[in-house]
């Protein structure tokens, strides 16, 4: 699906994906919305990069109810990220992404490979794999994987521009359940990290910013909220909030306090 | 000649292409199709010949995560 680029300005700090640049880090879900106007009023209030998307049988109980859905695209223009997801093998991703690539008219595609229904764990073993042989047809691909750092550098060894790392099982909204692997992975690999999945509140999605994250997905976070549209805006805020913190710099931890307030001066001092 | 369109099984004369499944479960655009897990490209559905078993898949676009 063709559609404007709103959030492809020039920006100092622009999120740039395979050479296209962004103006916001978060992409965004459009799943498990209460109804289309608050999926539509939360990508308002949110302005994500992207807005991942899907594709079910023709026919089928789910593609009835999304009978409006792509009105509703065309509507909102915003920048589509078509993903695999329920796919189980590498032939079910390829033919998936093909058949993505040509209802929206796009080669971005964020390749799920699921290796385990009960946790949705990616199948890290023939990911790589499934990754290149998309790369070669012309595909831009986002892998959703694991925080494994040689899974995400193989993945960047076959030619993937960025990678995203769950920091939780999908849905769960748990946060990052691994920072030790996920600093890692920020302090080992150069290109794009996006974290995918897991994040529940926006202080998750802060805090990743905080350590370099470039970007965050995320979906039932918002949608699952009891206001999807604010939760969005929040959402929003706290990603622009860590990104402004890595880029400012942290302070390191003192082991030992030390007064904010100059002591030089200070009333009564020794007097007693 | 049986062929089976998004799990169904259908009765089509022989010959049939793609263009003629569409037709018979009524398949509203946009969608893409897959025969036997093999991408067809819509520039395909008026020549690509069907046989006996093949299986149909006819995806429409909807949310994601």
């Amino acid at each position: 699906m063709t559609a404007p680029l709103p959030n492809n300005l020039n920006s100092a700090d622009a999120l740039v994906l395979y050479g296209e640049s962004f103006a916001s880090r978060l992409l965004l879900g459009t799943s498990r919305y209460p109804s289309p106007q608050v999926l539509e009023d939360a990508v308002q209030a949110s302005n994500p990069a992207m807005i991942t998307v899907s594709l079910r049988r023709q026919g089928s109980a789910t593609a009835e109810v999304h009978s409006g859905f792509w009105d509703l695209l065309k509507k909102m223009a915003v920048r589509v990220l078509p993903n695999t997801a329920g796919c189980h093998s590498p032939q079910e991703v390829i033919t998936t992404a093909q058949m993505a690539r040509e209802v929206f008219e796009t080669d971005w595609i964020k390749l799920e490979l699921i290796g385990d229904d009960y946790t949705l764990q990616p199948d890290t073993l023939r990911l790589v794999q499934t990754a290149e042989t998309l790369i070669k047809d012309g595909f831009k691909v986002l892998p959703y994987c694991t925080e494994d750092l040689i899974v995400c550098q193989r993945l960047v060894d076959v030619g993937c521009q960025a990678v995203m790392p769950w920091a939780a099982p999908i849905g769960t909204g748990q946060g990052p359940l691994n920072p030790y692997a996920m600093k890692l992975l920020r302090d080992r690999l150069s290109v794009p990290l996006l974290v995918d999945a897991g994040l529940g509140l926006p202080s998750h999605a802060c805090t990743v910013m905080e350590w370099g994250f470039d970007g965050v997905l995320l979906n039932t976070a918002v949608a699952l909220s009891e206001d999807p549209v604010v939760m969005a805006s929040a959402f929003a805020k706290a990603v622009d909030a860590g990104r402004s913190a890595y880029l400012s710099g942290a302070m390191q931890p003192q082991e030992s306090a030390q007064a904010s307030t100059p002591l030089v001066g200070t009333p009564f001092w020794h007097q007693s | 000649m049986r062929v089976i369109v998004n799990q169904v099984a259908y009765e089509l004369p022989n010959e049939s292409v793609i263009t003629d499944a569409l037709s018979l479960i009524e398949a509203k655009p946009p969608y893409a199709v897959a025969v036997n897990l093999q991408f067809v490209p819509k520039t395909k559905h008026g020549e690509y010949l069907l046989n006996e078993n093949d299986q149909l898949e006819v995806i429409a676009p909807v949310t994601g995560g």
